[in-house]
């Protein structure tokens, strides 16, 4: 049973909670690295392959473009369909492929990247849609390639929503990241359920609870001041107009 | 400078272009112009081959566009300017940063980019708003910003798609007036789609109308306007709906040239004893000249005026029977 009057309690508490909030910044971290350097081309190649895109022809042929088209747009609604509890078991192979086993935080990365992805590319893929295609051809008209038209006109015009998009990615990156205690993978929600619910501690319950709700709102305050920034000098667009109003949840 | 021929393009079942051809002389001023939907923006569009056109050959400074590859194709369209009615700037740059990144574009190194940039602006009177961002600036200054990035990679040839369109009368007219300019400091050929028959008056040399996808009438202004029965003349010199006069015939007289001052109906009362009474008249300035075109009533017998009809005819005014008995 916990004894609050006990110091050794407190000191434990202390130490815990440490090591968990550490574990939950590393996972969340270099997953949601894994999720902007994989979901933001692939929101590109999203919206770039679809009918009148950009990238409407890869290699010259059309049936190329919507055969990836609808591809990725299958594997991008499966990854969001499927529960995180499911997805992060039904992983398993996967992960002891690329990390060599599959229990402990630096396992949990994975399923956590791997339901982020599709998220964070649907956002981008929004954001992206938003931009104006006439400035799409004002590049065209002023000889740009694809790729040009990619990194000086649709992601520099689509920063602003897609910052936001970023913000709600990570809050629902930090959401799943409480379920990994399953597979071993520590951070505040195992310390949440170890300690809090197995063993009757309700001050390790509120930490936890306090600790993210901080985490979350600081990531968001981050966020909206580089969205609004952006978006002042664009004249936000409809989609950050709504997500700034919008608070943002999992 | 610009040759499209037999150009086709249909979306769908809707046909855009069917086998529009036109020309456009070095260092003129062409306009384009038609109602919404007869093919304007798509014509306009194939000249840089944003539109790539089903059948016909677009060449553009002696080279043929539609044979290119797509990375030559690249390379000729940073010698062809265009500008838009929605100008079509980034909001993420600014003023300076827009027009640089044409030259970014062309992959032209930081120094160039940055000094080019400073100059042309100055060119389009924006040199002090350089680090603006678009969303600070009026309409006019945008589309100026639109200009320079246009020109900044120093083309031969600038397409202007309803440039002026979103704009208030001043401001088009001060956009007018830089394009004359730059068409006359540096030779640019420049051609022009528009709805509104004032941009072709204002500026330009030659003009076609564009109906239904096809071109029904082409040629410089002074051509045009010594054409019986021209449809864009009609425009440039709208004298609104024919009265009905019984007993007496209307004619339009279209001056252009030399007989722009000539006392015609001081001739007509004089010589013919008809009392002409006046019933509309427009005067511009086209391409430099005086051009006008009046309506007329003739009273007085058939025979009194058919002489005077053909007595006007044979000093060399066009004149035309628009109304009333002949």
């Amino acid at each position: 049973m916990i004894d609050t009057s006990d110091p050794a309690f407190w000191q434990g508490l202390v130490q815990v909670l440490l090591a968990g909030t550490g574990q939950t910044l590393y996972m969340v971290s270099i997953a949601l690295l894994v999720t902007i350097i994989v979901g933001l081309p692939l929101g590109v190649i999203l919206v770039g392959t679809e009918r009148g895109g950009i990238l409407e022809k890869p290699f010259g042929s059309r049936t190329a473009g919507m055969v990836i088209n609808r591809l990725l747009d299958f594997i991008v609604n499966l990854g969001r369909s499927v529960p995180f509890i499911i997805l992060m078991v039904a992983l398993i192979p996967v992960t002891r492929l690329v990390v060599g086993t599959f229990i402990g935080s630096t396992a949990a990365i994975v399923p956590l990247a791997v339901v982020a992805i599709p998220f964070f590319a649907r956002m981008v893929e929004i954001a992206i849609k938003e931009v104006d295609g006439g400035l799409v051809e004002a590049a065209q008209s002023l000889g740009a390639t694809r790729w040009q038209i990619i990194s000086k006109v649709l992601v520099p015009e689509a920063l602003s929503p897609m910052i936001l998009g970023l913000s709600t990615t990570v809050t629902s990156i930090i959401n799943f990241s409480a379920m990994v205690g399953t597979v071993a993978g520590g951070g505040l929600g195992d310390v949440a359920i170890r300690f809090g619910y197995q063993r009757y501690s309700p001050v390790h319950m509120v930490a936890v609870i306090i600790i993210i709700f901080g985490i979350v709102m600081a990531l968001q305050a981050v966020a909206n001041h580089f969205a609004r920034r952006f978006a002042r000098r664009s004249g936000p667009s409809s989609t950050s107009r709504v997500l700034l109003k919008t608070p943002l949840s999992n | 400078m610009i040759s499209l021929r037999s150009i086709s393009k249909s979306f769908g079942l809707t046909t855009a272009l069917s086998d529009v051809s036109l020309e456009v002389a070095t260092g003129e001023i062409f306009g384009v112009v038609g109602q919404s939907g007869a093919g304007k923006s798509t014509l306009i569009r194939t000249a840089n081959l944003l539109e790539r056109p089903d059948s016909g050959t677009v060449i553009v400074d002696g080279v043929e566009l539609t044979a290119l590859n797509e990375r030559d194709l690249r390379a000729s369209r940073q010698r062809i300017g265009m500008v838009f009615q929605h100008f079509n700037l980034l909001s993420s740059r600014t003023v300076q940063s827009n027009v640089e990144l044409a030259l970014e574009i062309a992959g032209q190194p930081r120094g160039t980019r940055r000094l080019r940039a400073g100059e042309i602006l100055e060119l389009v009177g924006l040199g002090d708003k350089a680090k603006a961002y678009p969303s600070q600036l009026s309409g006019g200054q945008k589309q100026r910003v639109g200009i320079a990035r246009s020109l900044a990679s120093n083309p031969t040839v600038l397409l202007s798609d309803e440039a002026t369109s979103a704009l208030d009368p001043e401001t088009t007219r001060s956009i007018l007036d830089l394009v004359a300019n730059l068409n006359k400091e540096l030779g640019l050929t420049v051609l022009l789609i528009t709805h509104e028959m004032d941009v072709v008056k204002a500026i330009c040399s030659s003009a076609a109308l564009l109906e239904k996808g096809r071109v029904v009438e082409s040629g410089t202004l002074v051509d045009l306007i010594s054409t019986p029965g021209s449809r864009l003349a009609h425009d440039l010199f709208p004298l609104g709906p024919v009265p009905d006069r019984p007993g007496s015939t209307i004619i339009d007289i279209t001056f252009s040239g030399g007989s722009a001052d000539r006392p015609v109906i001081a001739q007509l009362v004089r010589d013919h004893q008809l009392e002409v009474s006046i019933l509309g008249a427009v005067i511009e300035t086209i391409g430099g000249n005086q051009a006008g075109r009046t309506r007329l009533e003739l009273p007085g017998s058939a025979a009194d005026r058919e002489a005077a009809i053909a007595d006007l005819r044979e000093s060399g005014l066009l004149v035309e029977i628009v109304g009333g008995a002949a």
